[in-house]
């Protein structure tokens, strides 16, 4: 296990992870209320990011609904915290295989009646709308009223309900951050890793290697779908109000996918570095468009698509791959 | 009674669903042909809405009347975006395609953001009121013009394909990359015809919507999902099938909001969309991928 976790990183990558986490570990006592929030959010989709990644970059199979994953984790921890004040912890317990199913249900049917590529895509969508529409109805949660988490003025954190100030969230959201990454990396070096990087490159070339294909990529929709519904969790806690036409919003489901498209698909890293350019990129436009007193509805998301267009244009592999061979940090075999 | 008031909101949402099938129609030809599914549809849509919207309020143009200009208009942007943007991605993953569409959708919507604000637009005709009785249905006049003027642009465009030297040609891009390459054919010049002719059948649709609902800059994402849904459910890359799906999804989702609540009719067509997939993935006319 350690040696997966240490073997083929070349020492200059182990110092700038070091310092790279070191610098997040004392982060917080540096900067200000609102720049800590930028980062939980930063985290927060590096987090869901690496766990996107999984399904799309490592097996291949491109879901444009994760929200569904996010909505049913949030919703399932909320509803038994609000309801039986059952505490985030043991709501994930709930949470978790809820997504898990929900994505094994989905897997199942594209899988077994081979629902591939494009199709699979829309379908991941149509789930995630069909839950949207589906919860609007629900009155258990809310509906399309909103949901809500009590709030209180917390003067002392409370890690077991996650009830506190941004800054136990931050370490929460880091801690999840540096969990996904360790797994992701050991995943990627296991036995499975390697079978779904053969089913990403050529799913009929796999099959004929005698790989079930059919059950890798299963695990992959539900090892996603289980991480994503953790970040659901956190989103409930962290935020205290769900709108079905926000959680489950196409929007959401796109936004999560970006940082690891920008990044770099496949790649351990890309889900973070991406997380950090387009939200560190995001809040910059906001800041010069409010200095420059150009501060219209719509204006920021134009630039944001403008940059998202130059950099699919120009870095179609994403920007880590392309980092990696400028700062000679390729792995060594 | 009752009867009445479903047979009246069945051919009410037949209407409405040819003109949806005309949106569709643009996407299907061009993932028929270029293979990219085209994920900035509705957003070009609500750009034609929108330029319908301009030339009626400031020039009193009837949008029945500027479709074919609109239709114009959207067929350059196609193109351009075909040739300037999408070729170089012809040959590129999925996920690489879907990214730059969506790119050019988040464009999209906010520069309408930007120009018309959030609140919604909509376009008083002088027959916006009037209706047609036939026997006990009685039908929205506008609906009636809509639908009447997506089953023309619908056939002039089955005409094009079936009948003209370029039509046909581009059906052969569509049939082998490679040999219309060899026979000389130059398929990035076809290619963006192609998107710019599925961009003005979705002009020609956006213009006649107007005149049935009120449009915002966040429809864009919504009605882009629809033309998915409608293309799956008739079939991708058919073009029957195209406006089979639409009159097939209008009808469900007017039926679904009289029966239950409004609110709740896409969900039947997510759960038409759903059971398609899983039981003819190939879409109800369409033909089966080996």
């Amino acid at each position: 296990m350690i040696s997966r976790l240490t073997q083929g990183v070349p020492k200059r990558g182990w110092i700038l992870l070091a310092m790279l986490l070191i610098a997040l570990l004392v982060a917080p006592r540096f900067v200000n209320d609102y720049l800590l929030t930028v980062l939980i959010l930063i985290l927060y989709f590096a987090y869901t990011g690496q766990a996107w990644n999984i399904m799309m970059g490592f097996a291949g199979q491109l879901s444009l609904g994760h929200a569904i994953y996010v909505g049913l984790g949030a919703y399932t921890a909320a509803a038994l915290y609000v309801h039986f004040g059952v505490g985030p912890w043991i709501g994930l317990l709930a949470a978790v295989p809820v997504a898990m199913a929900c994505g094994a249900i989905i897997g199942f049917l594209a899988f077994r009646f081979g629902v591939a590529g494009v199709y699979f895509a829309i379908l991941t969508i149509a789930f995630a709308e069909f839950a949207r529409i589906g919860f609007d109805h629900i009155r258990y949660t809310g509906g399309s009223a909103g949901f809500f988490l009590p709030v209180a003025q917390y003067t002392t954190n409370d890690l077991w309900n996650l009830r506190g100030k941004p800054v136990m969230f931050y370490y929460v959201i880091l801690a999840l951050t540096v969990a996904a990454f360790m797994f992701c990396h050991v995943l990627l070096r296991s036995r499975i890793g390697y079978f779904w990087l053969a089913i990403r490159e050529d799913e009929e070339a796999a099959r004929a290697l005698g790989i079930d294909t059919f059950r890798y990529k299963m695990i992959a929709v539900v090892i996603s779908a289980g991480m994503t519904a953790v970040a659901g969790v956190f989103f409930a806690f962290y935020y205290n109000n769900l709108f079905p036409e926000q959680v489950f919003h196409i929007s959401r489901s796109i936004e999560l996918i970006l940082a690891p498209i920008i990044g770099g698909i496949g790649t351990l890293f890309g889900p973070i570095l991406g997380a950090f350019l387009l939200t560190g990129l995001s809040e910059a436009v906001t800041e010069v468009l409010h200095a420059i007193g150009f501060d219209f509805p719509g204006a920021k998301q134009v630039f944001y698509g403008i940059c998202l267009l130059i950099v699919v244009v120009a870095l179609p592999d994403g920007i880590w791959p392309w980092l990696v061979r400028r700062l000679g940090l390729e792995r060594r075999p | 009674m009752p009867v009445d008031i479903y047979l009246n909101v069945a051919v009410s949402g037949l209407l409405t669903g040819l003109v949806y099938g005309l949106m569709a129609l643009g996407l299907s030809v061009i993932f028929g042909v270029v293979r990219v599914v085209n994920f900035a549809h509705g957003e070009m849509m609500t750009i034609a809405m929108y330029l319908a919207i301009v030339l009626f309020s400031a020039f009193k143009l009837d949008p029945l009347v500027m479709m074919v200009p609109i239709a114009g208009v959207l067929f350059a942007l196609g193109y351009v975006m075909q040739a300037g943007l999408i070729n170089p991605f012809v040959d590129r993953p999925e996920h690489s395609q879907f990214m730059l569409l969506v790119a050019v959708a988040i464009i999209m919507v906010n520069v309408l953001l930007l120009l018309f604000g959030p609140d919604a637009r909509s376009v008083q005709t002088s027959y916006a009121f009037d209706s047609f009785a036939f026997g006990r249905i009685i039908v929205d006049a506008t609906k009636v013009y809509a639908a009447g003027a997506a089953i023309v642009v619908s056939a002039a465009l089955f005409a094009f394909f079936k009948f003209s030297h370029v039509g046909k040609a581009i059906r052969a891009c569509a049939d082998n990359y490679t040999g219309a390459l060899v026979v000389g054919l130059d398929v990035k010049q076809l290619y963006a015809l192609t998107f710019g002719l599925g961009a003005a059948c979705v002009g020609a649709a956006g213009s006649m919507l107007v005149l049935i609902i009120d449009v915002t800059p966040p429809l864009g994402p919504q009605y882009t999902l629809l033309a998915f849904v409608i293309v799956i459910v008739g079939g991708l890359g058919s073009m029957p099938g195209a406006l089979l799906g639409g009159v097939l999804i209008g009808m469900t989702e007017a039926l679904a909001g009289l029966l239950f609540t409004p609110s709740a009719k896409s969900m039947f067509a997510f759960a038409i969309l759903v059971l398609v997939l899983l039981f003819r993935p190939q879409g109800i006319m369409g033909k089966r991928a080996s």
